[in-house]
């Protein structure tokens, strides 16, 4: 069996599954936040009573993160239909925006969109939030009501995004019927050479196998080259396995994979125990293909969807207005330590954002000083327009007073995210180029769609 | 159960994303609240660029669609897991949405609320049909009709799926089944 299939075995108290099968299995963890949570919420009452109980207290994770720092009265009001609920039914993992459990959250813009405005519970985005806040072990089943959630998959884990109905019927039965999905295989050899980022690994592969390549399949990313990707770089790939269609994406488990996971477990005191999946001899892929590390350059996916690839290099007559740094897949430290290598001691010539996933990040580049300047500082010298308020701000627009989202028409932005087509980053008649944090902040400088590696500083 | 559906059709390209289905700024509002279920409704479809979509799904100012029946090309209703976008759709009086493929999620949403029945159809009728036009749908025969020439195009079968949209959506299907108690 595949490691996918390892895991759905295991959830379904089976010996064996295989692709194409209908099973029933039992949920590890449940993920909800404020743009599907009060849906979700609603669901669930209307289906199991007024005064059900969700199936377990430990394993329902709420994380308000989408449409926080705004003033809409609709978006406030579901942070506190969120923090209703907890309440209620007492759910320990709540991560709430402000600090008292009976206050209500508003958003005061008075205060500008820079400075922080959230209590000390606050987790930012919700898949870089779950593992470093210890809810995301190898082996396990976790469903989200995001369709990122198969970032979590790079820690040997199946996880997949579902809609509000079926998160209600989760949330009152531990339960959910899927279906098994035939895997893919991508073997990655070789390592990534400077200048080239995993954003790039994965642009390739949905680039070669099309935004639907992946449509009801796993997604395995095996072989040599995993060794020397960092826990943040596997991230970045599973994060976008559903810009390929695909149902989820997983790594296999190695020392890195246990050191991030225990650390971060132990750290937030949450449940420790886990069992990882190994792969077998005997897997069965319905594709496969071999990734060269080595050989990959910097990659760009064009408006309007993730699977216009080219490379950076061809697209200098882009010209762009501005640029974005942040997001689930790409607002995490490593990829804003990246970011500064670029533009440290340079500055940006067009409107760039800067937003880090979670308060944490915001913590650690905020601390980490490169000579005398925080990497806060150095980006704020390059120009960058950081932001201490962590989450999905203009990553897919929200509401129109969002921090960076593109009100105008006509506006090209590159962009570290994940999500390219029409709209996505605000007014519908906006452009999106998906890229790396390094060719992001070597087109911030230049104006124009560049190869960073013509920026990197010796 | 209905299984025949006519009606005029609305017609989109490749990859319609949950983005163009349902805009991202209108998912403040909460589906099982009545009245903002129908305001999202109202916005079904407004993502698509005018651009490209000069006659638009609902009209300004209207709650619902005129078109029940929306034809579409590969991957339909990707993108985001949000299940606003199928029930904008249904809110909307969308009956069903024929496509040569849709998006994982989209479509599993589309069963568990049972607002409307995703179809596959075999080749390109976005390329064929045009935005207006009459049609008739039929889920039993597995075939949609043009009405201005009488051609016939067959559908996919929805198989498993369907007595779930039948009965209105997974909880339904699993109370009329004896999966779960009648009463909550
Ligand atoms: S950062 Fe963007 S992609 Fe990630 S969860 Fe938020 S909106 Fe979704």
């Amino acid at each position: 069996m595949t490691l996918t299939e390892k895991i759905l075995a295991r959830a379904s108290g089976k010996a064996r599954v295989s692709a194409g099968e209908n099973i029933w299995v039992n949920a590890d963890v449940l993920m909800t936040h404020d743009v599907c949570g009060p849906g979700t919420i609603g669901v669930f009452k209307r289906e199991f009573g007024k005064n059900a109980k969700v199936w377990n207290r430990n394993s329902v994770v709420i994380i308000p993160d989408h449409y926080i720092f705004t003033e809409d009265s609709l978006s406030n009001r579901n942070v506190d239909i969120l923090r209703d609920f907890a309440r209620e039914q007492e759910l320990p993992y709540f991560y709430d925006v402000i600090d008292d459990p009976n206050g209500h959250w508003k958003f005061d813009a008075s205060k500008g969109l820079m400075k922080k405005q959230y209590g000390s519970n606050y987790a930012g985005v919700c898949h870089t939030a779950l593992p470093q806040k210890g809810h995301t072990r190898p082996g396990e089943i976790l469903f989200g009501t995001d369709s990122h959630t198969c970032m979590a998959g790079a820690f040997n884990q199946f996880a997949t995004g579902i809609g509000n109905t079926d998160a209600g019927f989760v949330m009152g039965t531990g339960k959910l019927l899927i279906k098994v999905p035939a895997t893919m295989r991508f073997r990655l050899e070789g390592k990534l050479q400077p200048g080239v980022m995993a954003k790039d690994i994965i642009l390739q592969v949905i680039g070669e196998i099309g935004f639907d390549g992946a449509t009801y399949r796993a997604m395995q990313f095996d072989g040599p080259g995993v060794a020397s990707l960092s826990i943040d770089d596997r991230m970045t790939i599973a994060n976008m396995a559903i810009e390929a269609g695909g149902k989820n994406g997983i790594f296999q488990f190695d020392a890195r994979t246990a050191e991030y996971v225990d650390a971060r477990v132990k750290k937030n005191g949450t449940k420790s125990t886990y069992e990882p999946v190994e792969p077998d001899a005997d897997q069965t892929f319905v594709y496969e293909t071999v990734i060269d590390l080595d050989k990959l350059e910097p990659t760009v996916a064009c408006h309007p969807d993730p699977g216009q690839r080219k490379k950076a290099k061809e697209l200098n007559h882009i010209r762009l207005d501005r640029a974005y740094i942040g997001s689930c897949t790409g607002g995490k430290t490593s990829d804003f330590v990246e970011f500064a290598q670029v533009l440290r001691g340079k500055r940006v010539t067009i409107d760039t954002f800067g937003v880090p996933a979670t308060p944490e990040i915001v913590h650690d580049l905020q601390t980490t000083r490169w000579g005398d300047r925080t990497i806060w500082q150095i980006l704020e010298d390059a120009g960058v327009r950081m932001t201490e308020n962590a989450g999905c701000s203009a990553c897919l627009g929200g509401p129109v007073d969002t921090f960076g989202r593109m009100n105008q028409a006509g506006l090209k932005c590159i962009s570290a995210t994940n999500r390219n087509f029409p709209g996505r980053m605000g007014h519908k008649e906006s452009q999106v180029f998906l890229a790396s944090p390094a060719t992001v902040a070597a087109s911030a400088i230049a104006g124009k769609i560049v190869d960073p590696r013509e920026y990197l500083s010796n | 159960m209905q299984s025949k559906f006519n009606g005029p059709v609305y017609v989109v390209r490749d990859n319609i994303d949950t983005d163009q289905i349902i805009s991202a700024k209108y998912l403040n509002l909460v589906p099982t609240i009545e009245e903002e279920y129908e305001k999202l409704g109202s916005h079904a479809m407004n993502g698509l660029p005018e651009s490209l979509y000069a006659e638009r799904f609902v009209k300004p100012g209207a709650m619902d669609s005129e078109f029940p029946i929306i034809i579409a090309g590969r991957n339909f209703g990707c993108g985001s897991s949000r299940e606003h976008a199928p029930i904008a759709l249904g809110a909307a009086n969308t009956q069903t949405v024929i496509a040569e493929s849709f998006a994982r999620i989209f479509f599993r949403n589309c069963v568990a609320t049972g607002e409307v029945y995703p179809v596959e159809c075999q080749g390109r009728l976005c390329d064929i049909l045009k935005t207006g036009e009459i049609v008739t749908v039929d889920i039993d025969t597995n075939t949609l009709t043009q009405a201005a020439t009488g051609r016939v195009f067959p559908l996919n079968q929805l198989g498993e799926v369907r007595p779930v949209i039948d009965a209105g959506g997974i909880f339904e299907y699993a109370r009329q089944t004896g999966m779960m108690p009648k009463v909550a």
